[in-house]
């Protein structure tokens, strides 16, 4: 236990806030289960039949675990389990030890919504912490709207959407991008950028947000923009149309096993990223795994979260995780956006004072986080988060530097004007 | 688009681009060497070919671990070793194969394409369970890495001149075999007339064997050798078989020739429409292409003459 105790004192700031901050929490804290159920009898806590007992609340995990997406997706898993094992270990949710069920949506969009159908219909589960590509959000989205039920989403996304039934852990495009193009223009003097991305709605979205600023904001230019097929293994002829172009900034939203080919085939075209600005928002410690640090060494990265952030509770985050899931294991943006999920969850019923969906809805707008690794978030009232944007500078080792901090919580804007 | 660069930007662009498209065109005949094989001489359509290469690929990733790990000294020449060992893998993996599964199907060739389909799920959970979901980085010895300079701005990428020098030996050696080797002379004979070749005494279901084997073992070689400029994952496998059956489909299914032209062709109009349009915009064209050629010569470009 006591090497327990020592895991989760990075939580000890948000704690001694409940304290002080909720005194009925406070006394509720030292108290055994049942007194717990007396405090929050079941019947007043959960009003719409989720599956909510004295002793144990339910809650589903939605995630990939075979097909394209387990790449990218079992990150997510494993951040979840943590955050749901800590819960427990502190005293679980208005007294209730936290139970999961885990679904697999196979990579495929319909296989998420049919299952999404089940943990709310046929398991009543209290909230869903899943999915991670837009095209399985948008999937979900209709059955967590038609059955009311609340999706903690981790994925930084191209925004363009706002529901009631969702928490948006991650970032959306304007809060990952703007920051970091505003950096490179006043650290690398930037003038020209290429934009590059796979071919989807998150990077062409971003890439246009990105246009819109540069072109309009920045008064830069924009010498290129370039889409690639998913699973695009070829580069050559684009690195040539690079090379002729000369940009002082290459823009790369690149994803899945395109990007590998494309860090290798421009390390051997010759491109050497200390002098060639690269900056990508789609590359975490994650992909870099698979990339190859030699490949990608000197590339700038624009997100919320780097897994070498110095402070408290990224370092008891990092050594808790890799308890866990093994030394071997990297945390990347999206991993600690989802280990986000379920605290945020658990911070929101216990201020609503209740696991209803309607009552948890309202209640998140406001809710506070400082235990997250990232540092403290807030909830926007458009279920977004608040929070910073960084840029990272990746080492041979496969981790990110940071070189730059926004010096305030960025605002989340899912409909940007101007951008759009 | 070309106002503002100077004649030398321009021809040292012209030629690094001409250099990319033979790195496509090696990159294409490498990966469908094998398949021409196993679909032009037993007509069978195997969908696991890209898994047979994944399995390369990792075979790579194990012999950089194990040579990382006990002769650290050998780490500059370990990618040819690793590269004979993806052929015996892969290629033992394929002698299993057909006399578990394919030799039972070579009566109904429709089922050889979902029983193959089958075994390319198989095997991509297989690596999930045994290598993890995610992406394996593999080290290349230092030397593989960076671009020649040849001449004022001219680079090229040494890991495509690897991936042309390895294309070229690979397809000597298949031709060598299907052309002067009497296994070669059999092979073209069940081809010709199955019925007929194993009246006169030649055991074809030996011969199926070694050409699954023999193309499966290709597939590691192509696999390994794509480490180089890919990415080694479970599903990494599915990025490259739409583009093989392409060119075996596109060069017609039994000829040699055939294919290397089709590689050709599909490469060299991928990479100049690529230079000039967007990546995606490329990819729709050179379909597009291929659909108009295949409706005027429904056979493929080369078409091997048989009295069926």
């Amino acid at each position: 236990m006591s090497s327990d105790k020592s895991r989760f004192d990075f939580f000890k700031p948000s704690r001694r806030e409940l304290l002080t901050g909720a005194a009925a929490l406070s006394a509720t804290a030292m108290m055994p289960p049942s007194a717990w159920a007396q405090k929050f009898p079941t019947a007043a806590v959960n009003t719409t039949g989720l599956a909510v007992t004295d002793t144990e609340v339910t809650v589903g995990i939605l995630h990939s675990v075979t097909g394209t997406m387990a790449i990218s997706e079992t990150g997510s898993v494993q951040a979840e389990k943590l955050a749901i094992e800590q819960i427990n270990a502190t005293g679980g949710v208005l007294g209730r030890k936290i139970k999961f069920i885990q679904e697999d949506g196979a990579s495929d969009w319909p296989t998420f919504a049919e299952k999404a159908r089940k943990l709310l219909v046929n398991d009543k589960v209290a909230s869903v912490m899943g999915c991670w590509t837009s095209a399985s959000r948008k999937a979900v989205l209709p059955v967590f709207e038609q059955y009311n039920g609340m999706l903690y989403y981790p994925t930084f996304y191209e925004g363009l959407e706002a529901s009631k039934n969702v928490i948006y852990t991650g970032q959306e495009a304007t809060q990952q991008i703007l920051a970091g193009l505003d950096w490179v223009q006043k650290e690398k003097g930037a003038k020209s950028f290429y934009l590059l991305g796979s071919d989807y709605i998150w990077p062409r979205t971003s890439n246009k947000i990105a246009r819109k600023h540069i072109e309009n904001f920045l008064k830069l230019k924009v010498v290129g923009e370039e889409y690639f097929p998913l699973g695009h293994t070829q580069f050559n002829s684009a690195i040539n149309k690079i090379r002729l172009a000369k940009p002082d900034v290459i823009y790369a939203i690149i994803v899945g096993g395109s990007n590998v080919a494309f860090y290798k085939q421009l390390k051997a075209a010759g491109f050497d990223l200390n002098k060639q600005t690269l900056m990508t928002i789609s590359v975490t410690e994650d992909e870099i795994d698979g990339i190859g640090g030699d490949n990608i060494v000197g590339a700038y990265a624009c997100m919320k979260y780097f897994q070498s952030l110095d402070n408290e509770n990224n370092k008891g985050f990092v050594s808790a995780f890799k308890k866990m899931w093994g030394d071997k294991t990297v945390i990347g943006d999206v991993t600690q956006a989802a280990y986000l999920g379920p605290w945020l969850w658990k911070l929101t019923v216990e201020k609503a004072g209740s696991f209803d969906i309607d009552k948890i809805a309202a209640a998140s707008p406001g809710v506070e986080f400082k235990g997250a690794p990232e540092g403290y978030v807030r909830v926007h009232e458009n279920h977004h988060l608040w929070s910073k944007t960084r840029v990272g500078r990746a080492r041979k080792d496969g981790q990110y530097d940071m070189v730059y901090e926004t010096a305030d919580l960025m605002q989340p804007d899912p409909y940007p004007k101007g951008y759009q | 688009m070309f106002g503002d660069y100077s004649f030398g930007d321009l021809m040292s662009i012209l030629a690094m681009q001409g250099f990319a498209g033979l790195i496509l065109f090696s990159v294409f005949v490498l990966m469908a060497l094998g398949l021409a094989i196993i679909f032009g001489q037993m007509g069978v359509i195997n969908m696991a070919h890209g898994e047979f290469m994944i399995l390369g690929a990792y075979m790579t990733y194990l012999c950089s671990h194990l040579v990382q790990d006990y002769a650290p000294g050998l780490m500059g020449g370990y990618f040819f070793i690793a590269m004979i060992v993806a052929f015996i893998v892969s290629g033992a993996l394929g002698l299993l194969v057909e006399w578990a599964m394919i030799r039972h199907l070579y009566s109904r060739p429709l089922d050889t394409l979902l029983a193959t389909w089958g075994l390319s799920l198989i095997m991509q959970q297989s690596f999930r369970s045994i290598f993890g979901a995610r992406e394996v980085g593999i080290d290349l010895p230092s030397w593989m890495m960076g671009s020649l300079p040849v001449f004022g701005s001219i680079e090229v990428q040494i890991n495509g001149l690897l991936v042309m020098g390895i294309t070229l030996l690979i397809t000597g050696i298949v031709a060598l075999l299907m052309y002067r080797s009497r296994w070669g002379l059999q092979v073209r004979a069940v081809v010709a007339n199955r019925t007929m070749s194993g009246a006169v005494g030649i055991d074809t279901r030996r011969i199926d064997r070694l050409t699954f084997g023999l193309g499966c073992g290709i597939a590691g070689i192509a696999g390994s050798a794509f480490t180089m400029i890919g990415s080694t994952g479970p599903t990494a496998g599915q990025l490259y078989i739409v583009d093989t059956f392409l060119v075996v489909v596109f060069g017609g299914a039994q000829s040699l020739i055939g294919t290397i032209a089709s590689a050709l062709t599909i490469s060299q109009t991928q990479s100049t429409l690529e230079f000039f349009l967007t990546g995606s915009m490329a990819k729709v064209l050179t379909l597009l292409i291929v659909i108009l050629l295949l409706m005027l010569r429904p056979q493929g470009l080369f078409v091997l003459k048989v009295r069926r």
